[in-house]
Formats: C-alpha cells, sequence, structure tokens
C-alpha cells in the first residue's frame, strides 16, 4: 500500500464516511437550529437592551452596562459551563442543548448591545432635535430616524461578531449536545478512526465558508466611503 | 445559595489548584498571543504585494479560519494527528491552533491598518532612499499598528478568552483546574471562582475598549 493509499485510508475513509454521514447530517441540523435560537435570541435581546438603554435612566443604564461587559468579559466555554454545571446545584438542570443556547445568547446579546448602542450614539444630535421639533415623538424619531441610519454602521461589526458566535456552537460538545462537533467525535471513537472528523470540519466549512464570504460582502457594501 | 456558589471552605481548600490554573492561563496567554500577532504579521505582509497570485489564496485562506470554528481545529490537531503517528500533546495543539485561528484574525486587522496608510507614505520613505522592507518597517507598520490598536486589543481580549478552550485538551489553564476542582468537592464554587477571576482580569480591558470605541465614534 503506497503512502497516498494509507492516508486516505485514514483519514478519508469512504466507508467510516458512508456510515456516519446520517449522524453527522443529524449533527449538522442540531448545528442550523442551536445557530439561528441563538442569533434571533442574542440579537433581539441585544437591540431591546439599547433601546432600554436610549431613554438613560441612570440607574438602569448601570445595571445594562454591568451585565454587557460581564458576559463581555467571560470566556463563553466558562459561561456554559457555570451554566450547565453550576445550575444543577439550585435544582434547575438545562440540557447541553439549552445551556450552549443561553450562553451563547447572552454572550451575543452583550456584544450586539455595545454594537447598537454604538449606532445610536453615532447618529448626531441634531439629527434627534431636528425630528422631535417637526413634531414626531421620541419613539417614531428612533424608528424613522436614527435606528435607519445607526443600522447602517452597526452591519459589519455585527455580522462579524455573529459569526464569531455562532460558530461556538462547536462548544456545546463540552456539555454533550449532538452538534456536528459533538457526532463526529463520539463517530471517531466508534469507528477508531477519523474521517468522521474530516466529514464534520468539511460539514462545518459548508456551513459558515459561504456565510464569511457574504459577510464579505455586506462589509463593502455597507461600509462609510471615507 | 452562598453555601452553594461562594463556599468559603472550598473556596480555600481548592484555591492552590485554582491558582496553578491561573498561571498557566497567563503564561499561555503570553505564549499564544504573540504567536497570533506573528502568523498576523506574515499574513498581513504578504497581503501588501498587491498580486492576485498572492491575494485569492490569502483571502481564502482568511476566510477559511473565519469559517472554522477554533475548537474544531484544536480536536482535529489533538485527536486527529495521532492517526498519522503525530501525537503533539495539548499544549503544542493549543500552541498550532492559535497561530492558525487567530494568525487569521490578527491579519485582517493588520491588512486594514496598513490599507489605512497613505500610499503617498511609501513613495516619500523610498525617494529619501528606503528600501522597500525599511519603508515597511519604520514607516508603514508604526501608523498601520496605532490606527488599528482599539481593533488589535479587542482581538486579543477575544485571544484571552479563547485560552479556555485548552481546557477540552486537558492543558491545566484555569478553567480546566476549576473544572478538576469542582469534580473533586461535587460543588461549582470553583467554576464560580474561576468565573470571577477571568471577570476581574477582563473587565479592566473591556472597559478601556468600550472608551476608545466612543472616543473614536466621537471623532468621526
Amino acid at each position: 500500500m503506497s503512502n497516498w493509499d494509507r492516508f486516505t485510508n485514514t483519514f478519508l475513509n469512504t466507508k467510516v464516511m458512508l456510515k456516519y454521514l446520517p449522524d453527522i447530517l443529524s449533527g449538522v441540523v442540531v448545528t442550523i437550529e442551536l445557530a439561528l435560537l441563538i442569533v434571533v435570541m442574542g440579537i433581539a435581546a441585544g437591540l431591546a437592551l439599547a433601546l432600554l438603554r436610549s431613554l438613560a435612566i441612570r440607574p438602569l443604564n448601570w445595571l445594562i452596562i454591568g451585565i454587557v461587559d460581564l458576559f463581555r468579559s467571560l470566556p463563553p466555554l466558562v459561561v456554559i459551563v457555570l451554566i450547565y454545571f453550576g445550575l444543577p446545584s439550585i435544582d434547575l438542570s438545562p440540557s447541553g442543548f439549552v445551556s450552549t443556547w443561553l450562553s451563547l445568547a447572552l454572550v451575543l446579546m452583550a456584544f450586539s448591545e455595545e454594537i447598537f448602542w454604538a449606532g445610536i450614539t453615532s447618529v448626531a444630535k441634531g439629527q434627534w432635535e431636528a425630528a422631535r421639533s417637526t413634531g414626531l415623538s421620541f419613539g417614531q424619531t428612533l424608528m424613522h430616524v436614527v435606528l435607519p441610519q445607526a443600522f447602517r454602521l452597526t452591519i459589519p461589526p455585527l455580522t462579524n461578531r455573529t459569526i464569531a458566535i455562532t460558530k461556538g456552537t462547536a462548544l456545546g460538545t463540552v456539555v454533550a449536545v449532538t452538534e456536528i462537533l459533538g457526532q463526529a467525535s463520539s463517530a471517531m471513537s466508534n469507528s477508531y478512526n477519523p474521517s468522521p472528523l474530516m466529514l464534520g470540519a468539511a460539514a462545518y466549512i459548508v456551513l459558515f465558508f459561504p456565510v464569511v464570504v457574504a459577510a464579505r460582502w455586506v462589509e463593502t457594501r455597507f461600509a462609510w466611503k471615507r | 445559595m452562598i453555601q452553594t456558589f461562594f463556599n468559603p471552605e472550598i473556596i480555600a481548600a481548592s484555591w492552590p489548584i485554582v491558582r496553578a490554573g491561573l498561571l498557566n492561563t497567563v503564561l499561555l496567554s503570553l505564549l499564544v498571543v504573540p504567536l497570533g500577532l506573528l502568523g498576523g504579521l506574515i499574513l498581513a505582509l504578504l497581503a501588501s504585494v498587491k498580486h492576485p497570485i498572492v491575494r485569492w489564496p490569502l483571502m481564502a485562506w482568511v476566510d477559511f479560519f473565519r469559517a472554522f470554528p477554533p475548537l474544531v481545529l484544536l480536536i482535529l490537531l489533538f485527536a486527529g494527528l495521532p492517526f498519522a503517528g503525530l501525537e503533539l500533546g495539548g499544549f503544542v495543539c493549543v500552541a498550532i491552533a492559535f497561530f492558525l485561528n487567530t494568525g487569521a484574525y490578527y491579519g485582517e486587522i493588520l491588512r486594514a491598518g496598513i490599507d489605512s496608510v497613505a500610499a503617498g507614505q511609501v513613495e516619500a520613505a523610498r525617494s529619501t532612499g528606503l528600501s522597500r522592507l525599511q519603508a515597511m518597517v519604520y514607516v508603514v507598520l508604526p501608523q498601520a499598528v496605532r490606527n488599528v490598536l482599539p481593533d488589535l486589543l479587542s482581538n486579543t481580549l477575544e485571544v484571552v478568552k479563547l485560552t479556555s478552550l485548552g481546557s477540552v485538551v486537558a492543558v491545566p489553564e484555569l478553567l480546566y483546574q476549576a473544572r478538576q476542582a469542582q469534580s473533586l468537592t461535587y460543588n461549582p464554587t470553583p467554576i464560580v471562582v474561576a468565573a470571577t477571576i477571568y471577570f476581574l482580569m477582563l473587565w479592566p480591558v473591556v472597559r478601556l475598549l468600550s472608551r476608545l470605541e466612543n472616543r473614536a465614534l466621537a471623532a468621526r
């Protein structure tokens, strides 16, 4: 057997790959579900916090800044482990899936709040004053004047951060979530062959590479012309 | 609640274990941040050669690592390579994975920094007799780094947080040690302690970053 044959037999073994393909595909489904849930909940919560912060209620803003700083400083894996292994002590036992979802959504919430807030404050004060003086209410000014301008500024950093955090769904494997990496790892130990892991790696590339390329396009499309 | 999450006896008992982890996290960060910066610098310098033959593969390389979860890369090195007869150990795997993964992120940032330096700067430097390399090292890079300092700092924060992945491949850093202590004591206090240490260590950086970002916005 030549070296190349030995290599393909070990790392790209089609028989092993075919056997575990259904497992990996079910992992793909779990990864997509998890990623979508994280993105929806994280960004919605981040936007809600940024809007609350624009009401400028002092004690509330301190609380928001505190929460945001906390989840910006903690490594996502630490948050996951804390929720998964910590909460059972007070008789709450979230599954690995829920722990990962909650943790990464909180992290995304923190980062997106910061990004939305930066976008909102970047809109010049005169815009607020002009809009309010034409008779628009606070809410109307926010919706029709400030947010449309703010979004343009927030899209490139937001897409980057969202990709980085949804990639973190792989961390779920530490708390036994059956996403791609989890499925690939257990298939590897069952078959004593790393081919399923290569298949899992390929699945990540197929899932995330188009998103990264799209993000690059969005970045240039929405960039302010300097 | 306090007995469960902030148990003083358990804090005292597990402190030596957690402390060793903290030390290793600091050492690991001191290793992987320069490694990532080195990887990024190589990529950014390559990118400054504006030739399609260099440009496209480079972009693909960077996008590949932006799309690839660092944990998957780490597992691939740690659990996959032994099948090729190469057993590297958790520590070396973390170093390689970070060199590749965070190098790609640092590379993007440094590239943007180099692009932000006006072309006239290079032309002026070259016309005074500096070589291309000298112009890059003495004229362009210092300005480039200054222009993207907040982004570099922000990425460095992410890199330090990412060292917690080492726990998956049994590198005895802060999270790993805390989990060991947790399973020894049947109590989540050590993990709470580790989280508190991460927070105290990194919170000042987060504050500084918020401030730098606000200042950048105000200057627009």
